[in-house]
């Protein structure tokens, strides 16, 4: 439900990641890192951004979506489990002591422009 | 041609939270974000919560709704100083970010208030993903709502520090599995305690008080 805030966000990031010295910059693709515990709805988030790059350098861009698993470390055994299920317990130990190491990304990661 | 960017999204959100926390911190000031779908018994819970502290440890609420001023007001009532922010004003937002929090601030007198409770806009999805420099998360779940809800909306469950389970008094009359809504939530985060609350009846409030008031102790503290 906050997904056009978060358009928002993307293009103002993209925006100030255009270099300076192109005259007039197109974006063809914006490349976004989302881990899959992140509260974000990718349908929603891509709508939200055809909506807010019109009339922009990023207007008909591409909103790449890299969904990243969710993966943590047991701090009993060391093990490195990828949660699923909501399953938040060590696959091999079953301790519930877990450090998230990823999962909660987003994060944009490049933008493509057009050459012409 | 592509051009590397590699840039956190929530960025901004996160560095005035920091700030936030930071400015909590100097005052001594704990500050408990409360969140639940929408009627799980957020402000009814805190209203009661406030009348049994009474003047034992000064409090300020700050209030999110998109619109209205009821929580506002029955929360008001009990005499502490309440501030109600409309998420209107901010685009009808779903949660209470940073900013947010840092403009009800200014309506505070941070130095005479030892806790600080923010009730966050009804919603079980968006309030999780934004911090606003707040020392503990709760979440409210009432037994009306299902036994699954922890396992749906994992990050909310997975990123507080206390569970509350409210309307306990409702259990009777309702085929509801306490003993596994409780379980689901701890599957989800193993360490969190889970209080079973009714504030009709006034169960379990003795547990939550306890819990809430080393908190605010031990952040005077520190
Ligand atoms: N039976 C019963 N009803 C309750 C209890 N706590 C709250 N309610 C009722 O649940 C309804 C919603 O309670 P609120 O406290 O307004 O819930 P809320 O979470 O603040 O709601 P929003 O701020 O709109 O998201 C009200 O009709 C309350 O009277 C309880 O312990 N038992
Ligand atoms: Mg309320
Ligand atoms: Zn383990």
């Amino acid at each position: 439900m906050h997904e056009m805030g978060i358009a928002m966000q993307i293009v103002d990031i993209a925006k100030s990641a255009i270099p300076k010295n192109i005259s007039s910059p197109r974006v063809e693709s914006v490349n976004l890192k989302v881990g899959k515990l992140t509260a974000i709805v990718p349908e929603s988030l891509r709508f939200c951004f055809t909506v807010v790059t019109k009339d922009t350098p990023l207007e008909g861009a591409k909103l790449n979506i890299e969904e990243l698993p969710v993966v943590a470390l047991c701090e009993e055994c060391a093990h490195k489990s990828t949660i699923e299920n909501a399953d938040f317990s060590c696959r091999k130990c079953k301790s519930g002591k877990l450090k998230i190491l990823s999962g909660r990304e987003l994060t944009v990661s490049s933008i493509e422009l057009a050459e012409d | 041609m592509e051009v590397k960017v590699v840039r956190r999204v929530l960025d901004a959100n996160e560095t005035m939270a920091q700030e936030n926390r930071q400015s909590f911190a100097e005052k001594g000031v704990f500050v408990f974000n409360l969140m639940s779908s929408p009627g799980s018994g957020k402000t009814t819970m805190l209203v009661e919560t406030l009348k049994r502290l009474g003047k034992e440890i000064p409090t300020a609420v700050i209030v999110g709704d998109i619109c209205t001023t009821n929580d506002a007001d029955r929360l008001a009532q009990t005499g502490v100083e309440v501030v109600q922010i409309n998420t209107d004003q901010f685009g009808g937002d779903c949660h209470l970010g940073a900013h947010v929090i840092r403009r009800a601030c200014q309506d505070i007198n941070l130095d005479a208030v030892d806790l600080l409770i923010v009730e966050n806009v009804g919603n079980l999805v968006c309030p999780a993903e934004f911090d606003m420099g707040e020392d503990r998360k709760g979440v409210v779940l009432s037994v009306t709502e299902g036994e699954d809800k922890p396992l749906k909306y994992p990050l909310m469950f997975r990123v507080c520090d206390m569970a509350v389970l409210s309307k306990i008094d409702l259990l009777p009359h309702l085929d509801y599995d306490k003993d596994l809504a409780v379980k689901n939530i701890n599957t989800v985060n193993p360490n969190i305690p889970v209080f079973c609350l009714s504030t009709r009846t006034g169960e379990g409030f003795d547990a939550w008080m306890e819990w809430l008031k080393n908190q605010v102790a031990a952040k005077k503290k520190s």
